[in-house]
């Protein structure tokens, strides 16, 4: 097998760093109200934003420039370090919005779970590559789903979203690693009845679902309404960037989950479209990296990544059609927060650091 | 390990689900952003729009010489916006002390999480503004009209008054609702979820339509004369109430309609004396009471006016001349009835002329007698007494009238002499001026144009080309006549000189008679050859003497003295007999 020490892969970089810069136009169009309100200073949310991608772009450059089988040595013990943060934030965490998800060091407020993501794709891909044998494969399967449990239950307890993130890029990585498929239709069908039966334990989860179901009978269908009412007039074309109305106080934090109805209003069916287009363009890309990296271990943060952009794109943008039932979850590069786009970045700089080790051959 | 095959098929797995889902979502933002958009559009929309109507100001009415009887004057309406209100303590506070409204009702509507909650309406000018100065976020005050009426009572019950919205309740303002109301306008913002407008979405404003101008007959100069007489007449005579109709019997046009006691536009809710130990119910019927316009609301048995009705019909049918003889005993025996005449001792050998001077019971008898029930009930019929006048003021009674079969010799006898039945005053007045005035149907009315504010004419109303109910010379004949009857008759107390003037009194006792209350009324015309106005007058349960022609005819005179020179109706040169 020949490895080619090259270029990082350039569409991928191009497509980061246009999903970055067209993420802080956008977070500006859509926070400037809300930070005016609240704190009296329209820039006050893309100032941040602008500070963290800075920050995550010069980790993307100097992660890039590395060589990833690096973090083959460091990714048990990042692993470790995650599950102490989101611990910790359990014991010592801020609250914003209700939930319990920061943790302060000084002027810096820092969210574990977006860490654990990135941690957990490492830790899984090393400990994948590395299995010597194969043995019973569906106790191994068990096996590894049950190594990044503990992250799944200490993120879950107060951020459920995010753990069914992490449970589900595990999943992805494998199902990559696992040479069968009937098993995972097996998981899938167990997966949707444990669903039901989780649903139907609590009357509030399955309001959740009535809500869905029907929006605008309920007060807490507001969000999902007020996004369906940005989506919806944003028609074809849109109404121009900057030219939302429903961002000035309907849509609640517009600048966090439901950024994307903004966007649809503003930029229309086409702009909403093609965004959906670069995503698909940027799993592809992971994709094409993961294929023709040079080993396991490369091939599976790939995917992991994949799958972990993949997951949040598609859940967010259902969540806020109203596809699924409403739960919280960002929309990569672009929604605020800056732990996410920190560590956002340095997974890209990661896999940036797989594209440059690529085997030669044409898979694709 | 290496990475193998199976592995790398496994990826191209997952990006093709993802990039399945992907397609889907797109499909689904297809659905909601092309198909669904209108929906969803408009409901945004109407999220973010808010709609503060511009009152529209309506339109005048006013008299025939362009006096204004109804006005407008500005007024606020003060309404609280929920999201804006910064200090609700202050609000509450200052509103409660300048509206005058409890500090409960105001937490009320300061509280409640709506859009925009009206506190008030119909504040003056002077209030509003000073609530302006407070300055209060949240608190808005919107210039308003409200009805404002110049001559306060004058003509209170034809014009009638508006609620608080500004729509006409009674009177013509109701009547006339349509032209004088207007389109209000509107102002459409764009807010922010808090309520706050944006500045820069441009404003849409729909700009109000004012109301039309409505120019009516009334003349504000006779209007006042004919009150002022009616006041006096009512206090001398302490009557429950008195009426004056003056019209033109050629057109129908109403010159002025009186109905004292008044009541005040400017303060229509406020009933004259104490409501004390009150019902609720009784209120609202006071009110109604004291809104009433007799003249078309209530009906009453007319008594020996409509003795010119039966004299046009008997000369019309030709039952009878006017150098026919009769004789009165002082009475007249129909069936086995025996129907008195008022002078008791009888008039004698008497002329059909001299029996309508004299208003003799007995000889209308006759002539009714003559006409036999069914030609009775034809011309009441033809002179267009079993319908309404069709005068424009709402609530206009029907005339109550024997049913046809039901009408015998007695029930003739005493229709004939203007009882047992009801008729309205401007029914009375309506029909004569169509008898007299050459024999054409008129109907009365009011309003005459409709005018903008700078005098554009934009209307005429039309009442229509009416009937001949009787024929020019029959029409000349009653002229003559009742002409006779105030130079000679019974209503020589409404003899002006150098006048013609005509006319007929009446007295009639109301129900229940054992009450012994009786309403007089007189009604005259001028010039007698060719009438340019009419007037009825009607003293509802004098107290004394009674008699029409005793207390109704001075008051048609003394108005009949002022006005006529005023209405450019010339004294004659009076044909002194002493030649000296």
């Amino acid at each position: 097998m020949s490895r080619t020490s090259g270029r990082p892969d350039p569409v991928l970089m191009i497509l980061v760093l246009f999903l970055t810069a067209f993420g802080l136009v956008t977070l500006y169009s859509t926070g400037s109200y809300n930070g005016e309100v609240r704190f009296g200073d329209a820039f006050y949310y893309v100032k941040k934003q602008f500070f963290a991608a800075a920050l995550g772009l010069l980790a993307m450059y100097l992660i890039g420039r590395m060589d990833y089988h690096i973090f083959e040595k460091y990714a048990a013990a990042g692993y470790v370090l995650s599950l102490v943060l989101s611990g910790l934030v359990l014991l010592v965490g801020d609250s914003y919005n209700g939930s319990k998800r920061w943790l302060s060091i000084g002027p810096l407020s820092f969210q574990p779970s977006e860490f654990a993501k990135l941690a957990v794709i490492l830790f899984l891909a090393r400990m994948v590559s590395r299995q010597k044998k194969k043995r019973n494969s569906f106790f191994n399967l068990i096996l590894v789903v049950g190594m990044v449990l503990p992250i799944v239950a200490l993120v879950g307890t107060n951020n459920l979203s995010t753990a069914v993130i992490i449970l589900g890029i595990a999943v992805i990585v494998v199902f990559v690693s696992d040479r069968r498929y009937m098993q995972f239709v097996w998981m899938g069908a167990a997966g949707v009845g444990f669903l039901a039966v989780f649903l139907g334990m609590e009357s509030y989860r399955l309001e959740r679902l009535a809500i869905w179901k029907n929006p605008e009978a309920y007060e807490k269908g507001y969000q999902t309404i007020q996004g369906l009412y940005a989506i919806g007039s944003g028609g074809l074309f849109g109404k121009g960037l900057g030219e939302s109305i429903q961002k000035l106080g309907f849509v609640p934090e517009a600048q966090n989950d439901m950024i994307f109805s903004i966007i649809c209003e503003e930029l229309g069916y086409v702009g909403a479209s093609l965004l959906v287009l670069i995503f698909l363009i940027l799993i592809w890309r992971f994709m094409v990296i993961a294929v023709h990296a040079a080993d396991l271990f490369g091939a599976l943060i790939a995917a992991g990544a994949m799958g972990h952009i993949a997951i949040q794109v598609i859940l967010n943008i259902a969540v806020v059609t109203n596809t699924i039932p409403n739960t919280g979850i960002t929309l990569p590069f672009i929604s605020y927060g800056g732990t996410s786009v920190l560590f956002l970045l340095s997974e890209m700089g990661i896999v940036l650091s797989v594209s440059r080790c690529q085997t030669g051959k044409k898979y694709i | 390990m290496n990475i193998k095959t199976f592995h790398r098929k496994k990826i191209v797995v997952v990006f093709a689900v993802c990039a399945l889902a992907m397609t889907g979502l797109i499909g689904r933002l297809g659905y909601l952003m092309l198909e669904k958009s209108e929906y969803y559009s408009q409901k945004a929309q109407s999220l973010h729009e808010r709609e503060r109507d511009i009152k529209a100001a309506r339109g005048k009415i006013l008299d025939c010489n362009g006096k204004v009887l109804a006005d407008n004057r500005t007024v606020c309406t003060i309404s609280v916006i929920h999201s804006q209100i910064e200090e609700p303590e202050r609000v509450i506070e200052v509103l409660a002390a300048e509206l005058g409204i409890s500090e409960e009702k105001i937490r009320k509507s300061v509280e409640k999480n709506s859009s925009i909650e009206r506190i008030k309406t119909n504040v003056d000018k002077e209030t509003g503004d000073r609530i302006r100065e407070y300055d209060l976020a949240g608190v808005k005050v919107d210039e308003d009209y409200k009805r404002y009426y110049p001559y306060g009572s004058l003509a209170s019950k034809v014009l009638g008054f508006t609620g608080s919205d500004n729509q006409g309740i009674v009177g013509l303002e109701v009547q006339y609702e349509e032209i004088l109301k207007g389109t209000d306008g509107q102002i459409l913002t764009m807010t922010d979820a808090r309520g706050v407008e944006l500045p820069d979405e441009g404003e849409g404003r729909k700009e109000p339509i004012p109301g039309k101008n409505l120019v009516l007959s009334i003349d504000v100069n006779l209007q006042e004369y004919a009150e002022q007489a009616a006041y006096r007449a009512l206090e001398q005579k302490q009557a429950d109430s008195v009426s004056v109709i003056l019209m033109r019997p050629k057109t129908g046009e109403i010159l002025a309609m009186v109905n004292v006691p008044e009541f005040d536009l400017n303060d229509p809710f406020t009933i004259s004396g104490s409501t004390d130990g009150m019902m609720e119910q009784e209120i609202l019927d006071a009110r109604n009471q004291m809104w009433r316009n007799g003249c078309i609301n209530d009906t009453y048995e007319p008594g020996s006016t409509f003795k010119i009705i039966t004299a046009s019909a008997a000369l019309e049918e030709g039952v009878v001349t006017t150098a026919d003889t009769f004789q009165c005993p002082g009475f007249k025996i129909v069936d086995d009835r025996r129907i008195r005449c008022h002078k008791t001792t009888g008039h004698g050998t008497e002329t059909f002329v001299q029996g309508v001077m004299n208003s003799c019971n007995p000889v209308f008898i006759e002539v009714g007698l003559r006409l036999g029930v069914d030609n009775f009930y034809k011309y009441f019929e033809q002179f267009g007494l079993l319908e309404k006048t069709g005068i424009d003021l709402p609530g206009e009674a029907a005339t109550i009238m024997h049913k046809k079969e039901n009408m015998g010799q007695v029930e003739l006898a005493t229709v004939s002499f203007g009882q047992s039945f009801q008729i309205t005053p401007i029914q009375l007045a309506a029909t004569v001026s169509s008898l007299i005035n050459g024999g054409h149907r008129v109907t009365p009315h009011f309003g005459v144009e409709i005018r903008e504010d700078d005098g554009t004419l934009l209307g005429t109303f039309s009442y229509g080309e009416g009937r001949q109910i009787v024929s020019a010379e029959v029409s000349e004949t009653m002229r003559m006549i009742l002409e006779k009857v105030v130079s000679e008759g019974g209503g020589k107390k409404a003899y002006i000189e150098g006048y013609h003037i005509g006319g007929k009194t009446a007295t009639s006792e109301t129900l229940p008679r054992s009450a012994n209350q009786y309403i007089s009324s007189f009604l005259g015309f001028a010039p007698a050859e060719d009438p340019q106005v009419l007037g009825l007058c009607i003293i509802n349960h004098p107290q004394g003497v009674y008699y029409g022609g005793t207390i109704c005819a001075p008051v048609m005179r003394d108005i009949f003295e002022n006005i006529l020179p005023y209405l450019g109706i010339e004294e004659e040169e009076t044909q002194n007999d002493s030649g000296l």
